[in-house]
């Protein structure tokens, strides 16, 4: 029998508004301990939640960005569960009144157009963290993380495979960095994802036992649990057993998921209306003020490149696949028009070197400006295009501009036609029998001569020049 | 006539005109509350140090001429479940044991700014939840004007204190009748104030969506005059409401004549405590005698307030109360294996009996499978209360009812019998239910001399209107007058 798996994601993002969702507690990430409460967000007796403007706008962009219907009506609700990291002991959510249903995000998967519908994004407050002591007999709270905003976005159960579920998150992801909504970093927790999958015979319409996979710390993990989980629950289903529903954790290191808690174990919530907040009515006026706000998405994105910058699909692709990318590559085109070359070199050298040096693009040394400098260079002749890939590590390595290296070095190329003549001459007369060889046909021996020429300019003779020259000399 | 006697508009005529200081003013309540709260354990807590502290800035404000608040040095007693920034607030429950306030409820603030001296806190039924002042972790409060029975709950301590004149005025919170049942109990003023008038920062919640702060005074005018102080929108209460607080006090005057008076016949049945029903029909009577026309009007669904009550209330009790939990602060209890067993150990010896059946209720009507046909419904037939009234205020401008069904009972005597108990609230529930202002005024006294009260309810946020219409009882009756004999 053959099996396909169904898979939903639910993700969680932080909002970076400059304050907590209910009260007016900063959210700087990696603070001291507890440094960043108040007896609101701490749920000392009395104190009541007043809900952040901001951060109801940012999951109102979100919702619109994601292609979903805004509700007129929404409220709050409370999830009751017991937790030291939960101060009042129940968290401010959403239950049956999401701000946002019924959306949908595409990408493409090896060529093809996917489509994830969005069942639902909503509001919620985000607990505080435990730390515990190294003998294990105590433990810490900070509460620091306690009450920032936090947007859940719930996928429909569409995603097909676990490439499928990397590709989603990967999309969502840069829709929400494009949003600037949220840092997305999934290391301090910026952007957390669970995991829901199940298997059934192919063909099959109803829905298999669900397993839900929780402690994923980045999207390959992610696919990789995903992967785990379709084979186990397969192995199985094929051995007669049955899949139970479950929650289970991933162990990044030992690529294993485990069995946490099973549905009996699970929490009753006893989710009711919030009474401490009033329900939120979105006019349609403040959605349209909202819908005005929304930046150029990723797609729209990608097809003006294509238009624009005259680069290929595929091109535009990968550069609007990361906002800071996106901008990287605007700000040379900026500054330099040969909008292909600037595509090729930031696709090749400037991605191979951030990813050997583990750097970010947006905080990279070296900026679009001298990216675009050093282009500049290639196109009105100054150095060769061989040479600027030298100059370009010798940039990341000293963080001085193009123009300073190939000063300091005497890189400049040389394009005067005699210097290049009289060099030609002492090349031919140093390899008469290679000459002889071209002579007779044989191609490949041009190459190696003009190979010595630029040897014995150190690189920086004008390869065209240099080409059209040595033809000449040998005709 | 004592200082401690008088009532604050009387006081500040006289504190104005300097004819007393603040600082006198403020030792002969303490003189009082010394000489009479060893019988009545209407204070959990005072402090006169910091009181008379405050007492001085005051006159030393008045002698430099200087502008004062509207109730510059009069002495205040606060609820146990409004915070106090650095004075300990404890809901008379035993888990909020050495619990300090880091801040100041709003409506304590506004008190204070309006230069009110806040002397102590009031004893209470743990966290609010009672009518008899009997669930306290500190001891009963009695009735001032009988020592055997009880004063009402859950703001007990607060109507006690003002009846005693051990305060000058106080604050309450009513969740289901919690100001206006012991205010009729002890013979006192006490006022519901429509949901949303007073912001709830501050006040630990009982059940969220029904808990509003109230003023109880020895009088119509004083009430006006501390609803005036406490009431307004709060930028840490999103249900406070964004409307004006009208001058309360220049309003109380004026004829009634005209005015329809809603008498419901669901609140007037057999088996009615019957000198509970004839004080308040004379009390009819009196208002027809100013020139008002009764009118019968009919609240339908009121026989199913208390069911509905009882799950939305606990409801949101059993979320509200889930944070004293012994982590952060408060009691916790010693000696326990691990972090459920933490849980278990504090909410077991932390809670009274009567907060953990609460809870447990609570619980029980939100559960999975449960939630429909309990907290759902109950909702339902929260709307449909609040139909009733807006149909009945559409022939009546305001409605009349007893207070509570019968006068003050005995110590003891309904405390192990809680649904007995619970029909203690059966005529002020609603009024929570539906969001609705409603002021409880002293209106007779039985043969053994205990208090009987009437409640006047109104539209939302016609406060003004309805203490116009117990100020114009008040001055045609001596009921207030009374005080009990302490001696």
């Amino acid at each position: 029998m053959e099996f396909e798996p169904v898979i939903g994601l639910e993700v969680h993002v932080q909002l970076n508004t400059n304050s907590k969702l209910f009260c007016s507690c900063a959210t700087v990430f990696g603070s001291l301990p507890n440094t960043q409460v108040c007896p609101v967000c701490l749920g000392h007796p009395g104190v009541l939640p007043m809900l952040n403007k901001r951060a109801l706008e940012c999951a109102v962009l979100c919702g619109l960005a994601l292609n979903c219907s805004i509700s007129s009506f929404s409220k709050f609700d409370r999830k009751n569960y017991f937790y030291p990291d939960l101060p009042k002991n129940y968290q401010v959510s959403q239950y049956d009144k999401p701000l946002c249903y019924k959306g949908y995000i595409c990408f493409t998967d090896n060529g093809a157009e996917k489509k994830v519908g969005i069942t639902r994004v909503h509001l919620e407050e985000d607990a505080g963290k435990l730390i515990h002591s190294e003998t294990g007999r105590e433990s810490g709270v900070d509460f620091n993380r306690t009450g920032i905003p936090l947007l859940e976005i719930v996928s429909e159960p569409d995603i097909k495979t676990p490439d499928e579920a990397y590709l989603y998150l990967s999309a969502l992801k840069n829709i929400i960095m494009y949003l600037g909504i949220s840092d997305c970093n999934m290391e301090e927790g910026s952007l957390r994802c669970d995991a829901n999958v199940s298997i059934r015979p192919k063909g099959e319409t109803r829905f298999g036992v669900k397993a839900e996979i929780k402690n994923l710390n980045s999207f390959r993990g992610v696919q990789k649990s995903l992967a785990y989980e379709i084979e186990r629950q397969t192995k199985e289903v094929l051995a007669g057993g049955n899949i139970v529903q479950e929650t289970r954790l991933w162990d990044a290191d030992r690529n294993q998921t485990f069995s946490m808690r099973s549905k009996e174990e699970a929490h009753d919530y006893r989710y009711f209306p919030e009474p401490d907040l009033v329900p939120m009515i979105q006019s349609q006026e403040f959605i349209d003020s909202i819908r005005k706000r929304l930046p150029e998405l990723p797609n729209a994105r990608m097809q003006r490149f294509v238009s624009q910058y005259g680069i290929t699909e595929y091109d535009a692709q990968v550069l609007t696949s990361d906002k800071h990318l996106a901008d990287y590559y605007e700000n040379c085109a900026k500054l330099n028009s040969d909008f292909k070359m600037i595509s090729n070199w930031i696709q090749s050298e400037l991605l191979r070197e951030m990813k050997e040096r583990n750097l970010e693009i947006n905080t990279c040394s070296v900026t679009p400006e001298k990216l675009a400098q050093l282009l500049n260079l290639i196109k009105d002749g100054t150095i060769s295009g061989k040479i600027a890939k030298m100059v370009f590590i010798e940039m990341f390595e000293t963080k001085k501009s193009a123009q300073d290296i190939v000063r300091e070095k005497g890189l400049v190329q040389i394009s005067n036609v005699d210097q290049i003549k009289a060099i030609i001459i002492d090349v031919i007369k140093l390899n008469d029998s290679v000459v002889q060889e071209y002579k007779a046909g044989k191609e490949k021996s041009f190459t190696f001569l003009v190979g010595q020429v630029m040897k014995a300019t150190k690189g920086k003779a004008n390869p065209a020049i240099v080409n059209q020259l040595l033809k000449d000399a040998l005709s | 006539m004592s200082l401690y006697s008088k009532t604050a508009h009387e006081l500040m005529e006289l504190l104005n005109k300097r004819r007393i200081s603040s600082r006198e003013l403020v030792n002969s309540v303490f003189d009082r509350i010394e000489k009479v709260d060893p019988k009545i354990n209407a204070f959990v807590l005072t402090d006169k140090e910091e009181s008379l502290r405050l007492a001085d800035q005051i006159d030393a404000k008045r002698a430099k001429g200087e502008e004062v608040g509207l109730l510059a040095g009069i002495p205040v007693g606060i609820k146990d479940n409004l915070c106090y920034r650095g004075r300990a607030t404890t809901c008379g429950s035993k888990i909020l044991k050495g619990y300090h306030g880091s801040y100041t409820a709003t409506a304590v603030s506004k008190l204070v700014d309006s230069g009110a001296i806040p002397v102590g806190n009031l004893n209470m039924d743990e966290f609010a939840m009672g009518s008899s002042c009997e669930t306290s972790a500190y001891g009963s409060c009695k009735n001032p004007w009988n020592l055997e029975y009880i004063p009402g709950g859950s703001s007990g301590g607060s109507a006690a204190a003002v009846s005693a004149d051990e305060v000058i005025m106080a604050l309450g919170s009513d969740t289901g009748g919690s100001i206006r049942q012991p205010a009729s109990l002890c013979g006192v003023v006490g006022m519901k104030p429509t949901y949303g008038r007073v912001s709830r920062f501050g006040l630990v919640a009982y059940a969220s969506s029904l808990d509003q702060i109230g003023p109880i005074t020895k009088d119509v005018t004083d009430n006006a005059l501390l609803l005036k102080v406490i009431s307004g929108h709060d930028s840490f209460d999103s249900t406070a409401v964004h409307t004006d607080v009208p001058d309360y006090v220049s309003l109380l005057e004026g004829s009634i004549k005209g005015l329809k008076i809603g008498i419901p016949k669901e609140y007037f049945v057999d088996g009615m405590d019957s000198e509970v029903e004839s004080a308040v029909k004379n009390a009819i009577k009196k208002f027809s005698e100013l020139g008002c026309e009764p009118v019968e009007v009919s609240l339908p669904h009121t026989q199913y307030a208390i069911a509905a009550y009882y799950i939305i209330a606990t409801a949101e009790a059993s979320s509200n109360l889930a944070r004293f939990d012994g982590v952060r602060y408060g009691f916790r209890a010693e000696e326990s294996d691990d972090l459920i067993d933490m849980y278990f150990r504090t909410k077991s010896a932390g809670f009274g009996a009567e907060v953990k059946r609460r809870i447990l209720l609570g619980t029980y009507v939100l559960s999975s499978g449960y939630y429909d046909a309990y907290y759902k419904k109950a909702q339902k037939v929260r709307t449909l209360i609040k139909q009733d009234f807006d149909m009945a205020f559409d022939k009546a401008d305001c409605i009349i009812t007893p207070t509570a069904p019968t006068p003050a009972f005995k110590l003891g005597e309904k405390l192990n019998d809680p649904l007995t108990m619970y029909l203690s609230d059966i005529f002020t529930i609603s009024i929570n239910l539906a969001g609705l202002p409603c002021i409880a005024v002293p209106c007779g006294f039985t043969r053994n001399n205990l208090p009987v009260g009437m409640q006047i309810i109104g539209k939302p946020f016609s406060e003004d209107k309805i203490l116009k219409t117990a100020y114009n009882f008040e001055r045609a009756t001596d009921f207030h007058k009374a005080k009990p004999n302490l001696v």
